[in-house]
């Protein structure tokens, strides 16, 4: 366990140390800033057209609907564009350099090191959620949206992000190019994102297999507010299955 | 104590160490001496634990390198070619993250840092970044991070390579004095620094070991230069020179595809 924090803080300093976090935490607070006041606005004026006509059924239009759960969406896209680049150093710069012989040859599990990268990507990408609930702050300072729903959809996007950071850590474990590890861990996660539409016109079970493989499908029953274990499986299994296909990279790594 | 048995390592079709036996005892330091490419890198690392062999065996201090990995690390002390440093951390930092991840104890940690701090002279730089040192001070960054655990085993893969004299000389003093009372490997291109350092030398060439003798015996009818060319060339061993000969022609081969 000490190893494992010991690596994970070493990471976090590094990338707090050069410009990369601040680069990403304000590029992400912008492209989201700008979403949800865009948002906000065309919410503002429906509102103001509808009330104007009377006896039009206007229930659709809240909060969450109109603003919160598009927000969501949008968000869900920039973080499958900036997890990539969070993960890609993790393993691929020490591999690049050596300092992995410096890691080999002390006494630390391949485990340890797989889960201290991992602590340090998501300890970013947490900053990065924790920024952005402002927006939602902000709706329950001047509104009233649903309380759970809100906090369902945002548990869903980050559990989201959790299981995006260990296949990006995956892909860094597999190379020393970092622009290899960036492009193929975006490949993954839109795969993870387009993986349910064939489902459509597919036949039992590949249909089922198709849509449980979808995380679009439990992102989006997340985002109505359902907290289904099935859902809450599925991004741990994820997560824990791109942490091992990690560990099974960095101890071959060793062997070429 | 290092004991090299039979150690064989391929790369694909390329055979970088080829049935390697050597020993070094305890509180022995040998200088591990070859043309460029000879495998001295590839059975450092593998003495070291960073990669496995695929045949034969290493025992440091009586435990096998691959199924006691562990137990060899903490013993070891080891310099790669190049100094394994993180470029955005400062000198003092990166020597506490060393001391953690070699298992030290929370609150020696400090404490082993400054002392390596000053067994090599870093006590000018150590709050400066690594990636803003002078090749010789990351040399020396290198060095103190293999010693932070007391290591009584230490490997060093060219200590000295890239260093202006006057870094040399320096250097040079600092391993004499490290040698002192510890187990040491120490690959280089430069003779008469075998001669300076070490008691006894290991010559590998085209992954043959081609000579294993002490120092003191071999220099009385040769200088260390003639011996080193008689064994490279092959003078010394007709039969090796033409299996050396022949890996060597394998890699130009490999080169140029
Ligand atoms: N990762 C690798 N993949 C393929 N071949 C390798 C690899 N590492 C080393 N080799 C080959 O193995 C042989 C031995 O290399 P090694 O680095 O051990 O030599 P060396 O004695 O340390 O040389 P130098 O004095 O130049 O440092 C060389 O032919 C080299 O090309
Ligand atoms: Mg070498």
């Amino acid at each position: 366990m000490r190893n494992v924090l010991a690596i994970a803080w070493r990471d976090i300093r590094s990338v707090f140390v050069s410009p990369i976090a601040y680069v990403v935490l304000t590029g992400f607070t912008l492209l989201s800033g700008w979403f949800f006041f865009n948002m906000l606005g065309q919410f503002n004026r429906l509102v103001a057209q509808y009330s104007m006509l009377q006896g039009m059924d206007t229930t659709w239009l809240n909060l969450n609907d109109a603003v919160i759960t598009p927000l969501l969406g949008n968000l869900l896209v920039v973080l499958l564009i900036v997890i990539p680049m969070i993960t890609m150093r993790s393993f691929a710069e020490e591999k690049s350099s050596s300092t992995f012989e410096l890691l080999f040859t002390s006494p630390v599990r391949v485990g340890e090191m797989v889960l201290g990268k991992y602590l340090a990507s998501a300890f970013l990408v947490t900053a990065m959620i924790a920024i952005s609930l402002v927006f939602p702050a902000i709706l329950f300072i001047y509104g009233n949206p649903e309380l759970g729903i809100t906090a369902a959809g945002f548990l869903g996007l980050y559990l989201t992000a959790l299981a995006f950071v260990a296949a990006g850590n995956f892909t860094s474990a597999l190379t020393s190019n970092q622009i290899i590890a960036t492009i193929s861990a975006m490949v993954i996660l839109l795969l993870l994102f387009v993986i349910g539409w064939p489902a459509e016109g597919a036949g039992e079970p590949i249909k089922s297999i198709l849509v449980y493989l979808s995380v679009t499908e439990h992102f989006q029953s997340m985002l109505k507010g359902v907290l289904d274990t099935r859902d809450l499986v599925y991004f741990a299994s994820v997560t824990i299955v791109f942490l091992f296909l990690t560990h099974r990279a960095v101890e071959s790594a060793r062997w070429k | 104590m290092i004991e090299v048995k039979n150690l064989t390592k391929t790369y694909g079709s390329i055979t970088a160490v080829d049935n390697v036996s050597f020993q070094v005892a305890t509180g022995q330091a040998a200088g591990f001496l070859g043309p460029n490419g000879a495998g001295k890198t590839t059975t450092m690392r593998i003495i070291t634990g960073f990669m496995p062999a695929t045949a034969g065996t290493v025992k440091v201090d009586g435990f096998d390198v691959f199924e006691d990995s562990f137990e060899v690390r903490k013993r070891i002390g080891y310099l790669p070619e190049t100094p394994p440093l993180y470029l955005e951390m400062t000198v003092r930092s990166y020597l506490r993250h060393v001391g953690k991840l070699k298992a030290i104890a929370r609150a020696a940690v400090a404490g082993a840092a400054d002392r390596v701090i000053e067994e090599c002279g870093l006590e000018q730089v150590a709050g400066r970044l690594c990636g803003h040192l002078s090749k010789g001070y990351r040399q020396r960054v290198g060095l103190a991070q293999a010693l932070i655990h007391e290591p009584a085993v230490l490997i060093l893969d060219e200590p000295t390579i890239g260093l202006d004299p006057a870094q040399i000389i320096e250097i040079r003093a600092l391993i004499r004095r490290l040698t002192t009372e510890r187990t040491v490997i120490l690959s280089t291109h430069i003779l008469p620094e075998v001669q300076q350092i070490c008691a006894k030398v290991v010559i590998i060439n085209a992954g043959h070991i081609a000579l294993e003798a002490d120092i003191a015996e071999l220099v009385r009818e040769r200088s260390l230069e003639e011996e080193y060319l008689r064994h490279v060339s092959g003078e010394a061993n007709p039969a090796l020179a033409r299996a050396g000969a022949a890996a060597a022609g394998l890699e130009g081969g490999a080169a140029h595809a």
